[in-house]
């Protein structure tokens, strides 16, 4: 990822052959202006000047900070504000430097350089701190210990058990697709008062989920006075601790889940569901196919990259899943319901560990990043197979 | 509202055998569907019915199961009253209302400011990414598109931590403008995403007309392309504000008193034991209200933002 970066300001600075004719677009073509050397010149040394500025900056705060020196600022802030400067400062030299082609890179600089300084940068940063033993109750700062963090990861029990779970919530993803295709098959049907159907199956979506954790989890479902509760009490169910015993609270959890993101996956879908060629379903039925036969030979092969995208987005937001299970069952009983997220929550939460929660987070991300291509590519060779 | 739907048809469409069977199979089809359509629209409003109607209620209305407001039993401000919002106290100095009303400015705050900077480095990039081409090293237009949306797999537990970290260092703890700049980074990738397809839907000549006019390239994109491309731009924005109103997971670990926002408020009341239902609930109703209300009237642009991109 940070290539982009990297060899974009390399680039810029002429240190590398720019042999690209840099945005030369094939869709809009402008003849390049000519830019004076001179102008050239006063680019490569704005660049410059503000990027040693950076440098020694960002320098000077850290020789402060690890007290060899007393000059410097009572934190980093001003560094902070020397980046926008450098920004700005990169920017203006693309236009000085490239003329017309900076000015098209102006387009995608300025979300490039804050996507580095917000996500990239502290990406890294995680996995150095993913290799220190560092708890913020403890009076001793952060020391450097490796590995140690990764090997005592693989004795955590907790840990796995969370993965575990995560097993099951991803699992459940396939029934809430099952439901929204059902549900978007029905917005598309030929019916009366769509738009107040569209508007109630949306509004889920658009609640709070620490809102849905008290309104759904701890009210609805409510072991005594619950409407829930009171409902599966007259279904015959006697005891409806819905989040008492592991796999019930589990269930509950997903199913709380689901609520919020059904709707989400309903819109995608009943799109998709939209943009299907009428003539081809016209065609079915001239052949004499049966609704049935209709969807399985037709409908869902057709609607293939729009489940493939739907199911991809809902898995990366379920891989998230946390503030419900924070906020309704804490994980309990005895972590059945915990998510990555939440018990590495609890890891800073109670016992302050950042450097040992870091260390879980880097290998989760890791392993999602795994899972996420592997999925991508059996959804491509499944998507071409079915559509021959 | 008004049933926008225009292909309804009062009698089957697929009546190829006129008679009583067929007519009798296309209403057991019609009460299915319906029935289908109103349990899941049930599923989907009961629980904000409830919410809304327990905030009115005593506690031994909440004991008894009390469901239908005059009916069963009579609605009382109770819940408001606790908020200091129901009439009688809405004159009066209040401190939960003062509380809650500031919980609210920050919310409002960091959402709008998160989604407007999204939207504004996102349309650009967008833009850029749909009409020219670029070549950064190794990297061209598909895998920046790719490196920008790439972004939303990052789960908020791997940054939440450094985040801390960071941010005390760079003194932006608990201040509106950290927020900001972690909400813009959690949405970027989605506008990106939508107005990408929005500007592909825009024909390239319109801009070729502006630069053969004169117009920059900037000049040709805030002039002539951005206003087309509006609808899209409400739809990302929406979208943005959804996901950043509810954000509950760094508002949690990066925020104590000057930022915290409503999802953090009305968590740390659920954490109480022994909580009044009604003031719980009425707190619910008056974190979810906004975006219900915009849910009800902009639903239109909130589906198209979630479709574009979906559908090619």
């Amino acid at each position: 990822m940070t290539p982009l970066f990297i060899e974009d300001a390399l680039a810029s600075r002429g240190l590398m052959a720019d042999t690209s004719p840099a945005t030369a677009g094939p869709q809009i073509d402008i003849a390049p202006d000519l830019v004076s050397p001179a102008r050239r010149t006063a680019g490569r040394v704005l660049v410059w000047g503000f990027t040693l500025l950076l440098l020694a900056l960002g320098l000077l705060e850290l020789l402060h900070t690890s007290g060899h020196i007393s000059v410097g600022f009572d934190n980093w802030r001003p560094i902070l504000y020397a980046y926008g400067v450098w920004c700005v400062a990169i920017g203006t030299g693309q236009v000085l430097i490239r003329g017309e082609a900076g000015e098209r890179a102006l387009f995608v600089l300025p979300a490039a350089l804050f996507t580095l300084a917000v996500a990239i940068f502290p990406t890294l940063f995680a996995v150095y701190i993913a290799t220190l033993d560092w708890n913020l109750s403890s009076v001793l700062g952060p020391h450097f210990i490796g590995l140690d963090n990764f090997a005592q990861m693989f004795q955590d029990a907790s840990y796995w058990n969370a993965m575990a779970n995560m097993v099951f919530y991803l699992l459940a993803v396939l029934v809430e697709y099952a439901i929204a295709f059902g549900l978007a098959l029905l917005l598309n049907a030929e019916i009366r008062a769509r738009k107040f159907f569209r508007v109630s199956f949306l509004l889920p979506f658009m609640l709070s989920p620490v809102a849905v954790s008290w309104m759904l989890g701890k009210s609805l479902m409510e072991y005594r006075f619950g409407p829930a509760a009171r409902l599966a009490r007259e279904l015959g169910w006697q005891t409806p601790a819905f989040f008492a015993h592991p796999w019930t609270a589990r269930l509950s959890i997903e199913a709380l889940d689901a609520w919020m993101w059904i709707p989400f996956m309903v819109i995608l879908l009943l799109a998709g569901l939209q943009a299907m060629s009428k003539e081809v379903l016209e065609a079915a039925k001239v052949d004499g196919a049966n609704p049935w036969q209709t969807f399985w030979k037709v409908i869902f092969p057709l609607m293939m990259p729009v489940s493939v995208t739907t199911l991809l987005i809902r898995i990366i937001f379920k891989l998230k899943l946390a503030d419900i299970v924070i906020n309704v069952t804490s994980g309990g009983p005895g972590g059945a319901t915990d998510t990555v997220s939440s018990f590495i929550y609890r890891v800073y939460r109670d016992r302050s560990n950042v450097g040992y929660g870091t260390a879980l987070a880097i290998f989760y991300l890791i392993t999602i990043i795994i899972l996420l291509m592997v999925l991508l590519k059996a959804s491509r060779r499944w998507t071409r197979n079915i559509n021959g | 509202m008004v049933s926008t739907t225009s292909v309804t048809s009062p009698m089957p469409a697929t009546a190829s055998a006129p008679g009583a069977d067929a007519q009798a199979r296309w209403i057991i089809g019609r009460v299915l569907i319906y029935g289908a359509l109103l349990f899941w629209a049930f599923v989907c409003l009961f629980p904000i019915y409830w919410t809304v109607t327990t905030s009115f209620k005593a506690a031994v209305d909440v004991t008894q199961g009390h469901l239908v407001p005059w009916l069963d039993y009579v609605p009382r401000w109770i819940g408001w009253r606790s908020l200091g919002l129901s009439p009688d106290t809405i004159s009066g100095v209040s401190t939960p209302r003062a509380q809650f009303v500031g919980r609210f400015l920050d919310s409002v705050e960091i959402s709008l400011g998160a989604s407007l900077l999204a939207l504004l480095l996102g349309s650009c990039a967008a833009y850029g990414l749909s009409r020219f081409q670029y070549k950064f090293g190794p990297m061209k237009n598909n895998d920046i598109l790719f490196f920008f949306i790439s972004q939303l797999i990052l789960p908020p537990v791997v940054l939440a931590l450094p985040f801390l970290v960071l941010y005390k260092d760079l003194a932006l703890l608990d201040t509106h403008i950290g927020m900001v700049f972690i909400y813009t980074l959690t949405v970027l990738p989605i506008v990106v995403w939508v107005m990408r397809d929005q500007f592909n839907s825009i024909p390239i000549e319109l801009d070729e007309a502006a630069l053969v006019d004169g117009l920059s390239v900037w000049g040709a994109y805030l002039r002539i392309i951005l206003p087309i491309a509006l609808p899209g731009l409400v739809a990302a924005f929406i979208l943005s504000l959804v996901l950043t109103w509810n954000e509950y997971f760094f508002a949690a670990l990066l925020t104590a008193t000057d930022a915290k926002t409503l999802p953090v408020m009305v968590a740390s009341q659920t954490g109480s034991q022994g909580i009044n239902w009604w003031s719980m609930a009425a707190l619910s109703t008056a974190a979810i209200a906004p975006l219900v209300i915009v849910g009800v009237f902009l639903e239109r642009y909130i589906i198209k933002g979630l479709s574009t991109g979906a559908v090619k």
